[in-house]
């Protein structure tokens, strides 16, 4: 264990250029807002003084680089600016809406999970039987399937039909959990089709390649069984590939929030992100995509840095 | 035989023969044969939509305000009176013309870059791919939404959001596939008769890097199409009163208690679409593979 601080130095620092462009992405969207920036942040109807105010103190009279300096130095320090809206600090209104985002990610990663991949096992271990190509169309349907229009059917019918579950908004996890879970099953649902198909493909192409393998017939040759061959050696060696393509998909989880979240009406970051973007609301909008995209580097290290602990030769490379 | 000739015989890898060949196993796949009948069937509608469309798919009528489908308005009346199957159909060509601009702008910003740092590498390749690297980490809808807000909302600034987001996909790609090709033996052949880049890149290492780009762009049709349809019903795209297959859905939702049936025509217009472009591409994915004999 004592390679592991070692290997987050190393894996921090190839991040590092990664980290940097990131920030620096979201810093320019403001850039590409038409006009004077400090017109922009300082909303439609500041005064003058005002608007030379924000100037100053985002440094915008600067160069590029200074600005970019200045803005990241502040974002570091949690200082994201100010709702032009509701005047709040953008660092707040993430922290309020966050957990409702992280919440129906992470159900909806469990349930596909649970569901994906022994699909894909199952497909891949009767490869060409009628099991397999069920999975593999269901697979296609579930790529193709606009999980916002999924969410719609499954309220008009689960929850204004039967009554089964809320038909919008979302309670607090640590106050009321069931509540809170029963109202966020359907957002996760209707995230997690998608999530479902791709692990299921995924899985079942990883695991034929596994089990067309040399070693893999060589065991077979000594005469083990397929169900321990499986469970032993093809899963063991599928399963780095499988955090990785977990890791993977809390990008396609947050990109699917911000419709799933506008459906149920649940105050989310993902609403949130959209909402501000309709209405210009340009250092919100800043603030929820550098969170996000932080999150998702973060998580993709810390699957790194497990493979590498599970994998001698992934830490290597 | 001059060095010219000797040149196309030997060190070209055939080309023209092959487009036939992958054509006929195409038609003798019924999922590329169905998919490319819709999507030609979905293209006719997108062209003439305005002599289809039975009704003006702006003309509202308060007198039949969200009626179930019947035989005059097919699949109905949405609440501000106005034909569903009018809509549907003048929202097929938003929607096509939302997922070629999107993959357009991603195959113009993408293939370039991709082609670039993966032949010359260095320095530059490094840069470029951590700043690929980098894009790639962005959950691709909500960077879309923020660039569409940065950009002004409406359906062309969505999309154009939606290809530099998809951008770096296809440089990525084009870059690996460059990095395998450029070592092949006919480029060192082409560089030794003494080519210039230019000439090693576009009559070498485009054709032979480019079929898993086909299927990815085919692939990435599917994608710009949820997306368009994601934005729109997000209000970010196509702007009321135009129609669109993701605004229809949007409208759909906040009558969902009194005119249920509404919901169903947009979605699957969508689910098919995205549907038909994924089955070409797969069916692309075999029928490209240079592995697969004559069949």
């Amino acid at each position: 264990m004592s390679r592991l601080p070692a290997l987050i130095g190393r894996r921090l620092w190839q991040l590092l250029p990664i980290i940097i462009f990131a920030t620096f992405v979201v810093f320019s969207l403001l850039q590409l807002v038409p006009g004077d920036p400090a017109v922009t942040l300082a909303g439609d109807y500041a005064s003058k003084e005002r608007i030379e105010e924000i100037r100053k103190l985002y440094g915008l009279d600067q160069p590029l680089i200074v600005q970019y300096g200045v803005w990241l130095l502040h974002a570091v320090k949690g200082d994201l600016g100010k709702s032009l809206l509701s005047s709040a600090p953008v660092i707040e209104l993430i922290a309020q809406r966050l957990p409702n985002t992280i919440l129906i990610a992470t159900y909806s990663l469990i349930i596909a999970t649970l569901i994906g991949v022994p699909l894909g096992v199952l497909a891949a271990t009767r490869v060409g039987s009628r099991i397999d190509t069920l999975v593999t169309s269901v697979a296609s349907l579930g790529v193709a399937l606009p999980s916002f229009w999924l969410a719609i059917i499954l309220v008009a019918n689960l929850s204004l039909g039967l009554h089964l579950f809320p038909a919008t908004g979302a309670k607090p996890l640590l106050v009321d959990p069931k509540g809170a879970l029963l109202s966020a099953t359907l957002p996760a649902v209707a995230l997690a089709v998608g999530v479902i198909a791709e692990l299921a493909r995924q899985v079942r192409s990883a695991l034929i390649e596994v089990l067309s393998s040399q070693h893999y017939r060589t065991l077979r040759a000594k005469g083990l069984s397929p169900m321990s061959m499986l469970w032993k050696h093809g899963l063991r060696n599928v399963s780095v590939t499988l955090l990785t393509l977990l890791g993977l998909q809390v990008n396609r989880l947050f990109s699917g929030a911000v419709v799933i979240e506008a459906v149920f009406a649940i105050p989310g970051a993902g609403s949130l992100v959209a909402y501000s973007a309709i209405n210009k609301d340009f250092p919100v909008v800043q603030g929820v995509v550098l969170v996000l995209v932080v999150i998702v580097i973060a998580v993709n290290l810390a699957v790194d840095i497990f493979n590498a602990l599970l994998d001698p030769r992934a830490a290597s490379s | 035989m001059n060095e010219t000739a000797v040149k196309r015989t030997i060190l070209m890898p055939p080309k023209r023969s092959r487009i036939g060949r992958i054509w006929r196993w195409m038609m003798s796949d019924p999922r590329a044969v169905l998919s490319i009948s819709f999507l030609v069937l979905i293209t006719v509608v997108a062209l003439f939509a305005p002599i289809i469309a039975p009704y003006s798919p702006v003309e509202q009528d308060v007198s039949k305000l969200l009626l179930p489908p019947n035989m005059e308005n097919w699949l109905g009346t949405d609440d501000l009176g106005r034909d569903v199957l009018s809509r549907l159909i003048w929202g097929t060509p938003n929607s096509l013309y939302a997922s070629f601009l999107a993959v357009s702008v991603a195959i113009v910003l993408g293939v370039p870059i991709g082609l670039l740092i993966g032949f010359l590498g260095g320095w530059l390749d490094d840069a470029v791919s951590r700043f690929v690297d980098a894009l790639l980490s962005f959950p691709p809808i909500v960077l879309a939404i923020a660039v569409t807000g940065a950009l002004g909302i409406g359906l062309t600034n969505a999309m154009l959001s939606v290809g530099i987001v998809f951008a770096p996909v296809l440089a990525r790609l084009v870059r690996a596939q460059t990095l395998v090709v450029k070592n092949a033996l006919y480029v060192d052949a082409a560089k030794g008769f003494g080519a210039s880049t230019f000439h090693i890149i576009v009559r070498h290492i485009v054709p032979n890097a480019i079929q898993p780009v086909i299927v990815q762009i085919t692939l990435m049709l599917a994608i710009a199409l949820l997306a368009e349809a994601s934005l729109s019903f997000l209000a970010l795209g196509v702007q009321p009163p135009a129609a669109s297959w993701g605004g229809m859905l949007a409208r759909a939702y906040n009558y969902i208690e009194i005119a249920p049936a509404q919901m169903y025509a947009p979605g699957f217009a969508i689910l098919l679409t995205a549907l038909a472009f994924n089955a070409l591409g797969e069916s692309m994915r075999v029928a490209l593979d240079p592995t697969m004999k004559r069949r």
